[in-house]
């Protein structure tokens, strides 16, 4: 071995391709299956897609680096379902480009926030956290509820996020501004088509309480308030688990209540 | 800098810098309702800076051709300072971010001042700004001695590490600004990644030129490690910064993978950069420097072949143990915790090589602290090895995971490892490219160490407590059979270690400022006093080729 190796050392171009070679294996065998074997990620045929209104929100929570404390992964150990709900599943970040299934808990996991508290709860926490928390060490936010959100390019974001495989129609596309400025303005002509197009069960509120503009802490807590509510498929599943006697009828049951009970 | 540039090499140059500024300026004009214009402006700026510099300094007369003698070391000691300049910046960073974990208000209401964005300056100065610079500068100063040859040409050394710095200040200037991915460590968006992109094939063509104009027949061990750190770096930052801006205008892009694809490429990339950045690349250091300071041969040569390959095959896999009992399949958590378990063994066999090599060495380690700085940190490194094998079997790895206990672990490597081989190589470094005897002072260096190991051990100490107990507390259950703690009465119970770590933290940062003004009174002690004699030169190239 040593006397191949000794060769080995003495070509340059030898020596990069067997580092290249050797260095590619293991991202070859694990990821590259990821992306061809089915069951990697579940089926769920009422997934919807984010709002442009959500979209931006999420994009206020990559750019304030919420991820750096909250993680949006719950995972199948039983303290952490009874804690934050049902564990999180694949599908439900399908849409999520990029995921922020996160690394560190400083706060608390959040892949089941949504529904969870109202949305004054959230303006006054973000401003500031603590005001209703006094034991919190989350920084405050005032700013977003200062700053107005950029919707004119919406569209350009949801072009984007189709380009990498989000189901976005044109119609979508067409209409993210006024989509973005209708989802908060319930009684605007705007607001119909929102539900129209995302469906009827889409949060649409004042979620800020400020009617007069749209503003980056509307967009923060409508995203938010959708954690874990795009697909029930992780509740379904839940209810499967729980009884597997009759999973038919258990999953009718977790319909009929749809994400009713929160996580605790 | 400029006075040794050829004509060709300032054409060279100049002309690129022209390139760079229009750049600057078309992306100033598209990004202009973006943050990305304000990036243009950064790019611009810097580019028109550096032109005045290049004109103002060039004079038309050719450089003395006998620097071709010498070796080219003046990238490598711009490339220290700057090195040493991030260390202050990032650690500063994080004893700020460190504070607000205890002190949540100690910021002002500004978005760039809230700890989500103040995060991944830290991480990203440290990393890629301290340690980056001080792989670039090293490796280019190893990549001569090793190969017995000058650097191919003058140029493009100065492109990579000024390029590479305009990368760090595009990526930290961008968290400031909001401008981020969001993926750890890979952070910076499109356009910077892209021209990372260009800086590393640069750097990578200087690598094999280099090579291919060596006088001695092997290539050095540190060579692999270097060699290893530039081609796997460009190849996990190429796949996993993969995306699509939303314009040409926007700084914002989205990742082309998603969910449970994009998180396992994230630690994919992530775990690597730990295993080809602050591993591989400071274990080519770790080959060179420290049995250059002990004045002893590496120990086992067969060692060294067994861990080099260890590491580059086995480190790839290791990645999915950042998702156990996520929505990651069960086959690819269970192939990456077994590959961590066995990484065991070349890591070991390299931190053994190193502890091995100082056989004999013993009493210049008790004496001379920068010797010690390099054997501290081949035990950190043995250390911090073995805890990330532990830490990565899955039911150590539900208490450990999400706590401070991996940040920690992150620390030790990073404090133990990375920062005090770094701090040891710059200490016989230094000396020899401002050709001094010795550094300015040797008592300086031996505060510098003991500030550096007792504020590892005071953070370190920390978040171990700090991440096992909330580990903990995250899972016990009463006698009636509900969990005993809310997460908030978890999170009061860190409030000692918050202070404790980031007191470590201050110990840190205070060492490595003790450290930057040992080193800048070294170098202005070389002004006006004689260089001592050159011994170290490559072979003449007019020279008939020996040996071959």
């Amino acid at each position: 071995m040593s006397e191949l190796h000794r060769k080995l050392e003495r070509s340059a171009v030898g020596f990069v391709v067997a580092i290249i070679f050797m260095a590619s294996i293991g991202g070859l065998v694990e990821i590259a299956p990821l992306f061809t074997i089915d069951e990697t990620v579940e089926d769920a045929p009422d997934m919807r897609v984010y709002t442009p209104l959500e979209l931006a929100g999420r994009n206020i929570y990559i750019r304030e680096g919420c991820y750096a404390c909250h993680s949006q992964m719950i995972r199948t150990l039983q303290d952490e379902v009874e804690r934050y709900g049902p564990y999180s599943l694949a599908v439900e970040s399908q849409y999520d480009h990029p995921m922020l299934w996160g690394s560190k808990r400083t706060g608390p996991d959040l892949a089941r926030l949504g529904g969870k508290y109202s949305d004054a709860w959230h303006v006054a926490h973000l401003i500031n956290p603590r005001d209703v928390v006094p034991e919190s060490v989350m920084p405050k936010y005032g700013w977003l509820q200062r700053n107005d959100l950029r919707i004119d390019d919406l569209g350009a974001h949801l072009s984007a996020m189709k380009a990498v495989g989000v189901p976005y129609s044109d119609e979508m596309i067409a209409n993210a501004t006024n989509d973005a400025f209708g989802q908060t303005l319930p009684d605007s002509d705007f607001a119909e088509g929102v539900s129209e197009r995302y469906g009827e069960e889409t949060n649409i509120r004042e979620f800020d309480g400020d009617t007069s503009r749209v503003t980056e802490m509307d967009a923060l807590v409508a995203y938010l308030q959708i954690l874990g509510r795009l697909t029930d498929a992780a509740y379904q599943q839940a209810a499967g688990n729980q009884s597997s006697q009759d999973q038919q009828a258990q999953s009718q049951q977790a319909q009929s209540q749809p994400l009713g009970s929160t996580a605790k | 800098m400029v006075s040794q540039l050829t004509p060709g090499e300032r054409i060279a140059a100049l002309i690129t810098l022209i390139l760079l500024a229009v750049i600057g300026l078309f992306m100033a004009a598209a990004g202009r309702a973006d943050p990305l214009g304000a990036h243009g402006f950064v790019v611009l700026l810097s580019s028109t800076g550096l032109i005045f510099l290049l004109l103002s300094k060039s004079n038309g007369t050719p450089p003395d051709p006998a620097r071709l003698l010498q070796y080219y070391d003046d990238p490598t000691k711009l490339g220290i300072i700057l090195s040493m300049i991030w260390a202050v910046f990032g650690l500063f960073i994080g004893v700020w971010v460190a504070s607000l974990l205890a002190w949540p208000d100690l910021t002002f209401d500004a978005a760039w001042a809230s700890f989500g964005r103040l995060r991944p300056v830290h991480t990203t100065s440290v990393i890629f700004g301290f340690g980056g610079n001080a792989l670039i500068a090293t490796s280019l100063h190893v990549l001569q001695r090793t190969s017995r040859a000058r650097l191919p040409e003058q140029f493009s050394p100065w492109f990579v590490l000024l390029g590479y710095n305009l990368f760090c200040i595009l990526a930290v200037s961008g968290y400031f600004l909001g401008v981020t991915q969001s993926k750890e460590y890979a952070e910076a968006e499109w356009y910077a990644d892209i021209w990372l992109v260009i800086v590393w094939v640069v750097y990578f063509g200087i690598y094999i030129r280099t090579l291919a104009r060596r006088q001695e027949p092997h290539i050095y061990v540190a060579n692999w490690y270097y060699m290893a750190f530039i081609l796997v770096v460009a190849m996990l930052h190429i796949v996993n910064n993969l995306a699509i801006p939303v314009s040409m205008g926007h700084a914002k892009s989205y990742s082309a993978f998603s969910g449970v694809q994009d998180a396992m490429t994230q630690w994919w990339y992530g775990h690597n950069a730990v295993a080809f950045f602050l591993t591989a690349g400071f274990l080519g250091m770790m080959y060179y420097y420290l049995p250059k300071r002990a004045e002893r041969p590496i120990f086992s040569y067969r060692l060294s072949i067994i861990s080099f390959w260890g590491i580059t095959f086995m480190y790839m896999w290791a990645g999915s143990h950042h998702l156990h009992y996520t929505a990651l399949p069960h086959w690819v958590q269970t192939l990456g915790m077994s590959f961590s378990i066995v990484l065991l063994v070349p890591s070991w066999a390299s931190a053994g090589n190193a502890l091995a090599t100082l056989n004999g060495a013993w009493h210049r380690v008790r004496d001379d602290a920068t010797l010690r700085f390099m054997m501290v940190a081949a035990v950190f490194y043995g250390l911090t090895t073995f805890e990330g094998s532990f830490m990565a079997i899955r039911p150590v790895n539900s208490l450990s995971h999400y706590t401070d206990w991996t940040i920690g672990h992150v620390h030790a490597g990073a404090l133990g490892w990375v920062a005090m081989i770094t701090f040891g190589t710059f200490y016989c470094l230094v000396p020899w490219m401002w050709k001094q005897e010795r550094i300015y002072s040797p008592k300086l260096v031996e505060w510098h160490f003991w500030l550096a190991l007792s504020g590892t051990i005071v953070y370190v100490f920390a978040m171990w407590n700090s991440g096992i107990i909330q580990g903990l507390m995250w899972r016990t259950y009463n006698e009636s059979g509900t969990l005993t703690y809310s997460f908030l009465e978890s999170l009061v119970a860190m409030e000692p270690y918050y202070i404790a770590r980031a007191f470590g933290g201050f110990l840190f940062l205070a060492g490595a400022v003790v450290g930057s003004y040992n080193i800048w009174m070294t170098i202005r002690m070389a002004r006006g006093v004689p260089a001592t004699p050159m011994d170290d030169l490559p072979v003449s190239r007019l020279a008939p080729e020996a040996g071959e």
